[in-house]
């Protein structure tokens, strides 16, 4: 069977996966070994949304397209408030802002303990 | 003869990657009649897409199911453009066959693998789940991301294949046929499998066409139908598809899981030929017919008319259905799975079999509840989900309710 060395070749190879992140790696690290560095993301990427509020025109057309809600319009400032929390990264906000305000970054690790902090809020 | 005893299956159970519930009738150890009862991954979705606008809904679309998301987001989006009457760019119709081929191939990898895994080979498991990191990086490379790619648009495609990645993708092709062959000589020359296999959860081809079959599990029984091959769409009427029968490796059909393994397998290779002939003919133009968003908006605000569009699936056939009435949201929206014709065939297939072939056969036509379970009916607060019985039932007593306010007139 052809399988079987592909098999003993795998007995010898080190292990596939990374571990996890350094930044979310333990304080203590005696008993790992080597830490990986994630594998980068490629250039298209889409991940958390980055917004510049001093180019922001208040045009609404990211909260028109936003399949998850995750845009909040603030009509006293005409300003958008971004909830990341909501957010399924689609990105189509990005493609639809007129003055390119929003961007996708490559940032994808969005756990916190707190659903206040401001890491899930851009405004 | 022993008496005949029952046993339940799910719907949260370590051999079904999904919930549904399965009801056996058994004597000894052979199932003598199958019930079952899907219903349990209902979310909503088609409610969720009537109160959005249809470039909201393609997002969602795409989230209805993980595995195979660009079939529902093709599905989706052509039954818009249907409806509205937008023309897509012929380079956009390359793109997005590539993209559907590439899930072919991941689908189909995984499938494999884990079919072995029920079976008991987790060595062959681990291959697969290798094997297939391959499809993933490459569709990552292609789309940016590795699941829910959002590639698709109204009207067209978001990202580009240009020439210079013409060169990573050829280097997966042939890396699938290598491993194409790997597969073909686990499958169809290890005894055990072949033992666990053959002979297994048979569908033959009449109750195929009978209980309306598709997919991989119509063709193992011998059903000459594929989406692709029948309704041209994509850019599959210029590659020219053929649906692959297993009857081309082993001369005959028998309709059981060996036979739809070998479809499967086949359709690996088969997809890796489309992507390298989509690569090789692909049209220069543009992506979208329209880049402005806003422009699109109004148009699809202020079209009517319905769309349905159909797609081959890893799975099978996958239908949506769009109604358009110049309104800013989509009037109607409704996806048939694939899964939901197939699991009708799994009673048929479970008749006669062993306890111990009953994940081997529900495995075999890769169920995917997340997408069939698209409507679930709850009695009042109870919880209690209704089923087609109990319908009739209401059904019956709404009529009688009737006749006695009409009686009481009198
Ligand atoms: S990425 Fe998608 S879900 Fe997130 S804010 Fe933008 S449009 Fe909304
Ligand atoms: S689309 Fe851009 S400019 Fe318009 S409201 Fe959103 S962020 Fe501001």
């Amino acid at each position: 069977m052809s399988i079987i060395p592909t098999l003993l070749k795998q007995l010898v190879k080190k292990p596939f996966t990374n571990p996890f992140p350094k930044k979310h790696a333990p304080n203590k690290v005696s008993d790992v070994k080597k830490i990986n560095d994630p594998i980068p993301v490629p250039d298209d990427f889409r991940g958390k949304i980055k917004y510049d509020r001093a180019k922001c025109i208040g045009c609404r057309m990211c909260v028109t397209v936003c399949p998850a809600n995750a845009m909040e319009y603030l009509p006293k400032e005409k300003k958008i408030k971004h909830h990341v929390l909501r957010c399924i990264m689609c990105a189509e906000c990005v493609d639809v802002c007129p003055v390119k305000a929003l961007s996708s970054s490559k940032e994808f690790l969005l756990a916190e303990t707190d659903k206040k902090s401001p890491n899930l809020i851009e405004k | 003869m022993h008496d005949a005893y029952k046993m339940f299956l799910g719907p949260v159970h370590p051999a079904l990657e999904e919930p549904i519930f399965f009801d056996f009738k058994i004597v000894g150890e052979k199932v003598i009649a199958t019930n079952l009862k899907p219903g349990n991954a209902h979310r909503g979705i088609e409610a969720l897409g009537m109160k959005r606008n249809p470039i909201q809904v393609l997002y969602l679309s795409e989230r209805i199911c993980g595995i195979c998301s660009v079939s529902h987001a093709s599905t989706f989006s052509r039954a818009v453009e249907a409806a509205a009457g937008i023309e897509v760019p012929e380079r956009a119709d390359y793109i997005r066959t590539i993209f559907c081929e590439l899930e072919r191939l991941h689908s189909h990898i995984l499938w494999a693998g884990l079919l072995a895994h029920e079976i008991g080979f987790h060595s062959v498991l681990h291959y697969g789940m290798k094997v297939r990191e391959d499809v993933m990086d490459l569709l990552e490379y292609l789309s940016g991301n590795r699941v829910n790619y959002g590639v698709y648009v109204i009207g067209g495609v978001r990202r580009d294949i240009p020439k210079e990645k013409h060169e990573k993708i050829r280097q997966s092709i042939k890396y699938y046929n290598a491993a194409f062959e790997k597969f073909k000589d686990v499958f169809l020359n290890d005894k055990t499998i072949r033992m666990r296999t053959e002979g297994v959860g048979v569908l033959t081809k009449n109750d195929a066409l009978k209980l309306c079959a598709v997919g991989p599990t119509a063709r193992g029984s011998g059903l000459n139908k594929d989406t692709r091959q029948d309704w041209s769409y994509l850019a599959y009427g210029d590659i020219g598809v053929k649906a692959q029968l297993p009857s081309q490796v082993t001369g005959k059909i028998n309709g059981d899981v060996l036979d739809r393994t070998i479809v499967r397998l086949l359709e690996i290779k088969q997809s890796a030929e489309i992507i390298e002939r989509c690569i090789d003919q692909m049209p220069k133009g543009s992506l979208v017919s329209e880049p402005k968003a806003a422009v699109i908006l109004s148009r699809l605000k202020n079209a009517e008319g319905e769309g349905i569009a159909r797609t081959e699936a890893p799975r099978g056939e996958l239908h949506h259905y769009v109604r358009l009435a110049k309104k800013e949201v989509v009037d109607t929206w409704k996806a048939k799975a694939p899964t939901y014709n197939n699991l009708m065939a799994v009673p048929v297939m479970m008749k006669d079999a062993q306890i111990a072939d009953i994940p081997v056969i529900i495995c075999s036509i890769d169920p995917c509840i997340a997408c069939l379970d698209r409507v679930s009916i709850i009695e009042g607060n109870s919880g209690k989900s209704m089923n087609k019985y109990d319908l009739h039932e209401l059904c019956l007593r709404k009529s009688e309710m009737f006749g006695k306010i009409e009686r009481g007139h009198q």
